[in-house]
């Protein structure tokens, strides 16, 4: 039994107002809170065993380097990897994308060669891929959406294919329209034509059970503040062999195994790809997120904000002034609702949301193109949910788009234009 | 502290919503003597400003774009008191006096909003040589 009532009891900052109202937290898509679990496990590290891992020969540093490598074998495990060997640590989705492009893609992409993304791409992974274009010459194609059904369009996948691109890059799940894209599928057809494969989990990992052995990919990015862990940690999973065959971005310490004078040794994977001192907090800080999730379980998580969804969609439906965005489908939906109040500006709508104490997001999401095709104003407003949220906050919402409508459509506003 | 209700009422007043659903000034000016289109990096909305200088004076002012309902209402509200103003004047004006002018608060993220247009105003004024 789901008890969402007791995992709220676990973030603390559920319990805050926001504009002296009780606290509506829906932009998890963004960042996720946090709960004491995490926040302690961080806070027992400064306090108790702070120390630099590694190097250290002395209690605490053999503490904290204990900590941060089981810390890896976790994340290891979250996502099926076949060795820790293949989990990097960055700070976030897009300094993981760029690392494989100035890396890897730097040094296989060529003049001419085909880079292959898609339209509802995050600019995490849009802009590292047109900057590797523009320094190798190479072209930058993109898979449509079909905006009736906000799925990728599967003819348009085939015909891009065609192209022989080097590089696939693909969102998991879109973060405006919640669209869960197969993976699975697209790997498999990427391979087939000879591409390596980059998969976005920014919106999939935090939300959803994903298995890299199972859907194949070659690389795997995804953030830890996104799945209740602190900023400036995230992950980048790559396959073995092809880490093995790639030179590191950044050099220093950690990442050798001896220096002489004008020559130099690396380390072996993944602390060939991790320079300088690491950030010890943000891996303590990750494990103690991966731990709740997986006492949560990620498949309930996956089935409450699907509950949540649904019931959120049959709620804006009965307005007819509201018009939302993403697949029907709920079997290829995530927790995402992007939407648009007719006639009223989605930064207007998120400040009277502000007004009732109540977080979403409104613009362009870091997806312009996708947004612009959507909307003649590239910008819409947006709820996410996770596994704390609940139905009646789902309903403060609808109270909140209704009071919105009034302001800018109600009947005293005719009053007062009369 | 100010209830938020109160709050909000404020910000969305009469003025700027009457504004935002007829607003003041929003077309193309044809030969205008400066033009600049600047956007809210925060949001990505993007308004155009088009200004038409006689002895040193704005005689003509409108815009065009896409924008929230506090940057379209300061936009008509800053394009009307513009018109017949001399242009050092503009070019001097500051963020309070708009402030000032539009009498809304906007709070710290919506300033971005409702000093597009000056903004905008600004550097096409900066770039006009005259």
């Amino acid at each position: 039994m789901y008890d969402v009532d007791k995992i709220r009891e676990d973030f603390p900052i559920l319990k805050q107002k926001m504009r002296g109202k009780p606290l509506v937290y829906l932009d998890s898509a963004a960042t996720s809170q946090k709960p004491y679990y995490v926040i302690d496990a961080i806070d027992r590290f400064y306090k108790e065993y702070n120390a630099n891992i590694h190097r250290g020969i002395y209690e605490f540093s053999e503490r904290s380097t204990e900590e941060y490598t089981e810390s890896k074998e976790l994340v290891k495990k979250f996502i099926n990897a076949r060795s820790y060997r293949e989990i990097i640590y960055v700070r976030n989705t897009t300094e993981a994308i760029n690392l494989v492009a100035l890396t890897y893609g730097n040094k296989v992409i060529e003049e001419g060669d085909h880079i292959l993304i898609t339209e509802m791409e995050h600019h995490s992974n849009l802009v590292p891929w047109q900057l590797l274009a523009e320094r190798k010459g190479a072209i930058l194609d993109y898979v449509k959406v079909d905006m009736n059904s906000y799925k990728l369009d599967l003819e348009s996948l085939e015909k891009e294919l065609e192209k022989k691109p080097k590089i696939v890059a693909v969102t998991h799940v879109s973060n405006v329209l919640g669209t869960v894209n197969d993976i699975k599928y697209i790997t498999k057809r990427a391979h087939e034509v000879g591409a390596t494969v980059l998969v976005d989990g920014a919106q999939s990992v935090p939300h959803m059970k994903v298995d890299v052995r199972d859907i194949d990919c070659d690389f795997l990015a995804f953030s830890g503040h996104k799945m209740l862990g602190p900023t400036g940690i995230g992950c980048l999973y790559g396959r073995e062999e092809i880490l093995e065959e790639t030179e590191p971005l950044y050099g220093g310490g950690d990442m050798i195994m001896t220096v002489e004078k004008h020559s130099h040794t690396w380390n072996e994977l993944p602390w060939k790809f991790e320079a300088g001192t690491s950030n010890i907090e943000g891996g303590i800080g990750l494990k103690a997120a991966i731990e709740y999730l997986n006492k949560i379980g990620m498949d309930n998580i996956k089935q409450h904000e699907r509950e949540l969804t649904e019931y959120a969609l049959k709620r804006l439906d009965e307005l007819d002034y509201v018009t939302t965005f993403g697949p029907r489908d709920l079997s290829v939906r995530a927790g995402v609702i992007s939407f648009e109040i007719n006639g009223v500006h989605p930064h207007d709508v998120a400040q009277i949301f502000d007004s009732e104490g109540i977080a979403i997001r409104a613009g362009h999401h870091c997806a312009m193109p996708l947004v612009t095709e959507l909307t003649r104003i590239a910008a819409v407003s947006r709820m996410s949910f996770y596994l704390y949220n609940k139905k009646e906050e789902i309903d403060r919402a609808v109270e909140a788009i209704e009071k919105t409508y009034k302001i800018f459509k109600g009947d005293d506003l005719y009053g007062r234009l009369r | 502290m100010e209830d938020s209700d109160d709050e909000i009422k404020k910000l969305y007043a009469e003025a700027i919503i009457s504004y935002y659903e007829h607003p003041h000034n929003k077309r193309k000016l044809e030969s205008a003597d400066a033009e600049f289109k600047e956007s809210n990096p925060v949001c990505g909305d993007v308004l155009t400003v088009y200004i038409k200088v006689k002895d040193k004076k704005i005689e003509d002012i409108s815009f065009e774009g896409q924008g929230c309902a506090i940057s379209i209402g300061s936009a008509s509200i800053f394009t009307d008191f513009a018109k017949g103003k001399d242009i050092e004047l503009i070019r001097k004006f500051s963020v309070k006096e708009l402030i000032d002018l539009i009498k809304i608060d906007p709070g710290p993220v919506r300033l971005n909003c409702a000093t597009l247009i000056l903004r905008a105003t600004q550097k096409a004024l900066s770039k006009y040589k005259g």
